[in-house]
């Protein structure tokens, strides 16, 4: 444990020195801000107002840019490690294999959570000064569902960095895996439902696998119970999971596929060369 | 009995053969210079003795395999690497880390440190990575010197050592000679030639030279040197300034110290210049 917790600090202090780092929080950071700027707390579009208005949209932006910014950032900086010669010599020390990826993955949850909820958190305060009325059962949701998709992320980065053996390669491949999983939102799905013709409940079941679908299902169920916004397909759901059931399987689905994924990763890791 | 054994080790990258059957015993007490050209197979040797690579054959040191026993083998090995890892992280943390894992005392490091003259508590808060790679490698031969180790693996470890650095260096490793195996991997012999007592060469991924030396050259010893000229030569004083040493007014006479290992490495420098050579004086002091 204490190897764990020795690795998982060194990786916290290396990514806290990173460009990537100071990039990706401006990046949430920035969202914030330009919500705030652009007035949107007042705006009163498609019946949210106020926090609950900005915090919807915000969750938005974070399903489209943290997995690939989580993608992105772990692969590049875990093959790019390997490749710079920091496995060599980290790994010639005496910490175990498994305290060393752990390690590491507890320490880059830590970096890739953290500027994502002090941003939205930073909202909260901003709310609670102006006097807005805080929706502190979303809040604690989203803050759930942000650590439940940044897990599962982090675990698929993992899992490609050992299976990559370049940083180029386990970049090129982060991407595929963010848009496969992007177009599987909508588009593919859609057009697979129109020409293929197949029974809704399939379509709908590719969509639960697919975190991001999950994610923002999830996010809409908070704001709305009945899921109109998302049509037919709001039966299959709710019938099958109910509302509480959904809202758990958002939290629990990505952190076992994550987990699942990081493991694998593990697996492979362990049994490879190393540097 | 050997400490270290690698018996018919292989080691294959794609259709590359890299290792070719390795078969080498290396007792306590040795300190074998791995030499070879680029490409020869230390690094992957070194490499697969980390338990880094998974190799065919039998690699064990003190009776255990280093992939399966990684943190009992690891836990008595000093590794320097020959190119500084490029990490951010503070130098004081990097301490605290290497010390973390290998339950020595940090202070250790440090002491280490300062006989290499870097005081590294004055950088603890500086980037590794933003150091010089004097300083990196000062540090690195620190965490791997300031532990109870019984294997020192160094990959090229003096080359971007100051003199004095290196006769500091020296003098750590003598203590640790009688106690400890030693690889020290190299592209060339004379730079490790008086630190060894056994030369390991490799080529294209077998060990074409394995013998022992005479080691009668003290790791600890000292050299004045005095070095004469037939005239100034901008150039020399600029080779034999980075020795540390001092030159008359009119650029004629040089003197200074050599560590005994070096003597080698240092006859290398004047030979670049052995035209402008009037007398060499060599001669070894009693403080060594």
């Amino acid at each position: 444990m204490k190897h764990l917790m020795l690795t998982a600090v060194a990786d916290i202090s290396e990514s806290l020195r990173s460009r990537w780092f100071l990039i990706y929080t401006l990046v949430f950071g920035g969202v914030v801000v330009a919500l705030f700027i652009s007035g949107l707390t007042e705006s009163r579009i498609m019946g949210f107002t106020g926090l609950s208005r900005l915090l919807v949209t915000y969750l938005q932006i974070t399903m489209a840019i943290l997995p690939l910014f989580v993608l992105i950032t772990t692969v590049r900086s875990v093959a790019g490690d390997r490749e710079a010669g920091i496995f060599e010599y980290m790994l010639s020390l005496p910490v175990s294999l498994a305290s060393w990826f752990w390690g590491k993955l507890l320490g880059r949850f830590f970096v890739v959570f953290l500027p994502v909820v002090l941003a939205m958190f930073g909202a909260v305060a901003w709310g609670m000064i102006k006097g807005v009325e805080i929706p502190w059962n979303q809040v604690t949701l989203y803050t759930l569902f942000l650590i439940s998709l940044a897990w599962c992320f982090l675990g698929i980065g993992m899992f490609i960095s050992t299976l990559a053996r370049s940083s180029d390669v386990a970049t090129g491949a982060a991407f595929i895996v963010w848009l496969f999983l992007l177009l599987f939102l909508d588009l593919i799905l859609l057009g697979a439902l129109i020409r293929e013709g197949l029974p809704p409940a399939t379509i709908i079941g590719i969509a639960l696998a697919n975190p991001l679908q999950v994610f923002r299902t999830g996010a809409m169920l908070l704001f709305d119970p009945q899921l109109v916004m998302l049509g037919p397909a709001a039966y299959v759901i709710l019938d099958n999971f109910g509302e509480k059931g959904y809202l758990a399987w958002t939290i629990l689905y990505p952190l076992i596929l994550g987990t699942l994924f990081a493991w694998l990763g593990y697996r492979l890791f362990r049994k490879g060369d190393l540097p | 009995m050997s400490m270290i054994q690698f018996q018919q080790v292989t080691k294959k990258f794609r259709r590359h053969q890299v290792l070719k059957g390795i078969d080498l015993e290396i007792a306590r007490g040795d300190r074998v210079a791995l030499v070879g050209s680029n490409g020869a197979g230390k690094t992957t040797l070194i490499r697969c003795l980390l338990g880094e690579y998974n190799c065919g054959g039998k690699v064990e040191v003190d009776g255990l395999e280093p992939r399966r026993h990684r943190t009992e083998v690891l836990r008595h090995v000093g590794f320097v690497p020959q190119i500084s890892p490029p990490l951010k992280m503070p130098v004081g943390q990097l301490i605290a880390f290497a010390a973390g894992v290998c339950d020595s005392d940090p202070e250790r490091m440090y002491g280490v440190s300062e006989r290499l003259g870097l005081d590294a508590r004055a950088i603890r808060h500086q980037p590794f990575n933003k150091l010089s790679g004097g300083m990196k490698q000062k540090l690195l031969i620190s965490i791997a010197l300031g532990r109870d180790c019984r294997l020192l693996v160094l990959d090229e470890p003096a080359a971007n050592l100051d003199p004095e650095a290196r006769h500091g260096f020296f003098n750590l490793l003598a203590e640790k000679k009688d106690k400890a195996a030693m690889i020290i991997s190299s592209h060339r012999l004379d730079e490790v030639a008086s630190l060894v007592n056994r030369v390991v060469e490799m080529d294209q991924g077998q060990i074409i030279l394995n013998d022992h030396v005479a080691d009668d050259v003290a790791m600890t010893s000292l050299l004045r040197a005095r070095v004469e000229l037939v005239r100034p030569s901008e150039a020399f004083a600029h080779s034999i300034g980075d020795w540390g040493f001092e030159g008359s007014d009119d650029g004629l006479v040089w003197e200074g110290q050599v560590a005994g290992p070096d003597r080698l490495r240092f006859l290398g420098v004047l030979s670049r210049y052995a035209a402008l050579l009037r007398g060499i004086q060599l001669r070894e002091t009693a403080d060594g």
